[in-house]
């Protein structure tokens, strides 16, 4: 079983396709924060290759690399053997690189053919499009690959399936032998991701070169012929799908080469601080973004929330501290039924947001560190007397935190946006763990987080918990969910699904449940049952003392995680 | 408050002003050369024309309107919103005043009093028209406001007619509202001797508002939850902050000072609203807020900046050299004024990065990513 850092693997190629894409030794910094780190990738010609990891992992800037939307600091990019430098989209295009982006780029009031040729407009004499031809190629690759693409459809008539495969016809149109699939599937229901699979297959069997950019590891594990595993900005491995499992792909996605965040003694009480029923939220269209949630946090208590990212995890912080309504459903804090309240009314009755992303919900980047210290409280004290800011106890409280968390910065008055993202969260934390709340909403509270500042958090969240501050915690890092949660549920399309014992399970176990890929487990760790891990829980007694589960974090792993039997 | 006197960051922040306004001249100068004026003999007769004691009261009286007017865009600007409807809103709110103060009989105090509040009231309510839809329609404030403009120089023109709002003016052609009387007048103030001509009264108004434009923003609560909205609305919406009331109080307060941009001119010169009364001050504020950065004391050096030009070019035509000249620096100034700030901006972003990362003796690479070995 892989556990702990892993190199990256050097796994006989399945055929000897000769290598269509190499990346080597890609770097990318951004001021305070490097993005990408000696990322080395080879994609053979044919076939698809898929790169997984974690939001903020780096698959992102890594594919505007590719893409040509961003210049790497370090490293080299060869197509077919040739050594390119692509510094704009055009150059990408020419090298026969296409990109279909997870937010697809049409214009809705134009036709299919309208916006295929959109930039790339064939001409007639006299510079009139010519329509008629482009219409032929349309068809013709439409029906070369199976893609079914009406030329005369008005794009804002058509599903999001269809739409993907317009898009995918048009990075064809525009010669593209090298297709990078930006997260294709997050916005497809079962069938139509069934189809998008179809077309790629006929892709790739005519040639075509796929990368596929995903974290549903279930459909990975279906279409890819090879994974690279990205995480934090590195490369981690890369691995056949016939060795591994969607939870082993997990655990080398989000890591467990870290200490686990040991929780301690329990100290959870029986009073109930949050008490949230039948807690539904639904998007502009009506669709159910979480449905009938129902949750209990007690003082002390940590709630963990584990789930693949968009299963509604968001929407459920999000409900809680009054930033989006609720369709229908009841929330008590405290015993105040606090339904239908704002957020400013939530957060000045005791709950502390800890936001998934800090750079957009957390903080105000060109502020000094003091007025961001004031953000999400700038109505209390010490911030705040009646209407008057108090800038001398907004000042001294934000001098305050900076030394109780170790935020590393030389004054509090240089801006958000120049501290590291560690110390950046640590003023988070700190700011929200102020006041003395009584529920803290944590959403992701160590992404992005170097090692340091994440024990550092933790330390704080345990810390709080014990005197009685009662936490929903939201991660995607199975290590620090199992690791500080008193209880884990498992959160898939919207629902609670399972529950799991945090002293018990294994990353694996949650791994696949989360996915709900229970079935497809192939490494022996999970019970093929439709929900693992409550199972493992009404069964503690399958892991037997003496014989620990068999993924222990800090165990040092093996360096092939599809050598493992 | 090390921070905010900061020499350096004070020096920063005039770099942009002053770079933009060489490369202005240097335009200017480009054009009259090109024109076959003499850019020397030019700017000599702008500066002495400006140093005669009527000009410069002619110069601080301008630059009181405009101050008003780029105080009201600049409250917009502070939360994203661009209200460029202070024109129509400040005209309306002019009119109304007028009409009122030249009708009602009340003692003279209480009356100019009531024509103030009658003004503010005016231009809020015909930009908060503008928050409103933004707000609970989504209509881009750009849009509306530009609408509201040609919407009031409409009412304007129904309204200042013989038997409706106006009367005709005595010994002219012109018609305006009844005037005010003498007891809801704000004399001149006898700033500048031998000027011949006083000061606006109402500069004092003028004062007010950027002292007050500058608590609200820097000292409340409310300030507070303006610019976190203007800086990031999702970081404010995440702090608690109710965006959509919000956008309609910022262009509720936005329209109220825009109200006030005609008083001086109206309570302290001609007391009335006839045909030819002041507009467009509501777009020269746009610049004017552009230019001193939406800074209470930064709008007020654009403010004289731009009244200097405005008057001292009068001379201008009377030598031959066409005084358009000015509104070509004018332009200029705004454009590369724009593009300053935004690199100055930028580079105070990356410096102080660098000297965070300095300060703290880290290498250019933080920790976040350096995990790969196993604890």
């Amino acid at each position: 079983m892989p556990a702990a850092a892993t190199q990256t693997g050097t796994e006989p190629a399945p055929g000897a396709a000769p290598i269509a894409v190499q990346l080597q030794g890609i770097t990318k910094r951004f001021p305070g924060v490097v993005a990408n780190r000696d990322i080395n990738i080879a994609v053979r010609g044919g076939t698809v290759h898929a790169i997984v990891g974690e939001n903020g992992a780096g698959k992102s800037t890594l594919m505007k690399i590719l893409y040509g939307m961003q210049r790497p600091d370090e490293g080299t990019i060869s197509v077919d053997g040739t050594e390119l430098t692509l510094s704009t989209p055009a150059d990408a295009i020419a090298a026969g690189i296409g990109m279909v982006h997870q937010h697809f780029m049409l214009a809705d009031n134009f036709t299919v053919l309208e916006n295929v040729v959109l930039g790339s407009e064939p001409r007639r004499a006299g510079g009139r499009i010519d329509f008629d031809t482009a219409r032929d190629r349309i068809h013709r690759i439409s029906e070369s690959y199976g893609l079914d693409v009406r030329p005369d459809a008005l794009v804002a008539d058509l599903g999001v399936g269809d739409r993907q495969r317009v898009e995918i016809l048009k990075v064809l149109y525009r010669g593209a032998r090298i297709l990078i699939l930006d997260e294709p599937t997050a916005v497809l229901v079962p069938q139509e991701v069934h189809r998008l699979f179809g077309a790629i297959q006929e892709l790739t069997g005519e040639g075509f070169t796929v990368i596929f950019i995903s974290h549903h590891l279930d459909e990975v594990l279906e279409i890819a012929d090879e994974i690279t595993v990205i995480r934090r900005g590195e490369t981690v491995a890369t691995v056949l799908p016939k060795d591994v499992t969607a939870a082993q792909l997990a655990e080398l996605m989000v890591g467990s080469e870290l200490p686990s965040p040991q929780t301690g003694v329990a100290t959870v009480t029986d009073r109930v601080v949050l008490q949230g029923r039948g807690l539904t939220v639904r998007d502009a269209d009506g669709r159910d973004l979480i449905s009938d949630v129902d949750l209990t946090i007690h003082a002390g208590e940590v709630l963990g929330i584990a789930g693949v990212e968009g299963n509604g995890q968001t929407q459920l912080v999000e409900a809680v501290v009054g930033m989006v309504p609720l369709a229908s459903g009841q929330l008590e804090l405290d015993g105040t039924d606090i339904t239908g309240w704002g957020t400013r009314r939530c957060r000045e009755e005791g709950i502390g947001f800890i936001p998934e992303d800090r750079g957009r919900h957390g903080l105000l980047l060109e502020a000094p560190l003091w007025e961001n210290r004031m953000l999400g409280h700038q109505t209390e004290r010490p911030n705040s007397r009646g209407i008057w800011v108090d800038r001398k106890g907004a000042r001294a409280d934000t001098e305050r935190i900076v030394a109780a968390y170790d935020v590393r910065t030389p004054s509090i008055d240089v801006t958000a946006n120049s501290l590291s993202g560690g110390n950046q969260q640590k003023l988070i934390v700190g700011r929200e763990m102020s006041g003395s709340p009584k529920l803290l909403v944590a959403a992701h509270p160590t992404r992005g987080v170097d090692v340091g500042a994440q024990a550092a958090i933790w330390d704080h969240i345990r810390r709080a918990r014990r005197d009685g501050l009662a936490v929903l915690l939201v991660s995607a890092d199975l290590d620090e969910l199992i690791g500080l949660s008193d209880t884990i549920k498992v959160m898939l399309r919207g629902r609670l699904v399972a529950d799991a014992d945090p002293g018990t399970v294994t990353p694996e176990q949650l791994g696949s449940a989360m996915t709900g890929a229970a079935a497809a487990g192939r490494g022996g760790a999970s019970a093929p049952m439709p929900d693992p891990v409550a199972q493992d829980r009404a069964a503690p007694a399958a892991d037997p003392p003496g014989s620990p589960p068999i993924d222990v974090p800090n165990q040092p792993g093996s360096d092939h995680p599809g050598e493992q039997p | 408050m090390k921070g905010r006197l900061d020499p350096r960051r004070i020096g920063l922040s005039l770099v942009a002003p002053v770079l933009a306004l060489v490369f202005a001249a240097v335009i200017a100068v480009v054009v009259l050369v090109v024109s076959g004026y003499s850019p020397k003999s030019t700017i000599t007769q702008m500066l002495d024309y400006s140093a005669q004691p009527r000009t410069q009261v002619l110069i601080i009286n301008t630059a009181t309107y405009y101050y008003l007017s780029a105080v009201a865009v600049a409250i917009g600007f502070k939360m994203n919103l661009f209200n460029i409807g202070v024109d129509g809103q400040y005209r309306l709110a002019a009119l109304v005043a007028a009409a009122v103060g030249g009708n009602v009989a009340l003692p003279g105090p209480v009356n100019i009093v009531l024509m103030i509040l009658v003004a503010m009231a005016v231009g809020a309510m015909w930009s908060g028209i503008a928050g409103v839809l933004r707000a609970w329609r989504g209509v881009s404030e750009v849009i509306s406001t530009i609408m509201l403009n040609a919407i009031s120089t409409a009412i304007i023109a129904y309204l200042l007619r013989p038997g409706r709002l106006a009367v005709q003016t005595q010994g002219s052609n012109n018609i305006g509202t009844k005037p005010i009387p003498e007891s809801g007048r704000v004399g001149g103030i006898s700033l500048i001797p031998d000027a011949g001509m006083k000061v606006f009264g109402l500069i004092v108004v003028a004062v007010l508002v950027g002292v007050g434009y500058s608590v609200l923003l820097n000292r409340t609560v409310f300030g507070f939850d303006l610019r976190a909205t203007g800086g990031s609305q999702t970081a404010a919406v995440a702090s608690g902050v109710d965006v959509k009331r919000m956008l309609v109080v910022a262009m509720l307060l936005s329209g109220a000072v825009a109200g006030l941009v005609g008083m001086p001119q109206l309570i302290g010169q001609s007391y009335s609203y006839s045909l030819d009364f002041p507009t467009g001050l509501g777009f020269t504020g746009i610049a004017i807020a552009l230019l001193g950065r939406n800074h209470p004391v930064g709008i007020a050096f654009g403010a004289l900046l731009w009244a200097f030009l405005d008057q001292s070019s009068q001379i201008l035509d009377l030598e031959g050299v066409p005084k358009e000249i000015v509104t070509i620096i004018q332009g200029a100034t705004v454009l590369s004024v724009v593009i300053a700030y935004e690199l100055v901006r930028r580079y105070r972003l990356v410096a102080e990065q660098r000297n965070v990362g300095k300060a703290l003796g880290e290498t250019a690479e933080p920790p976040a990513v350096t995990t790969g070995a196993p604890a």
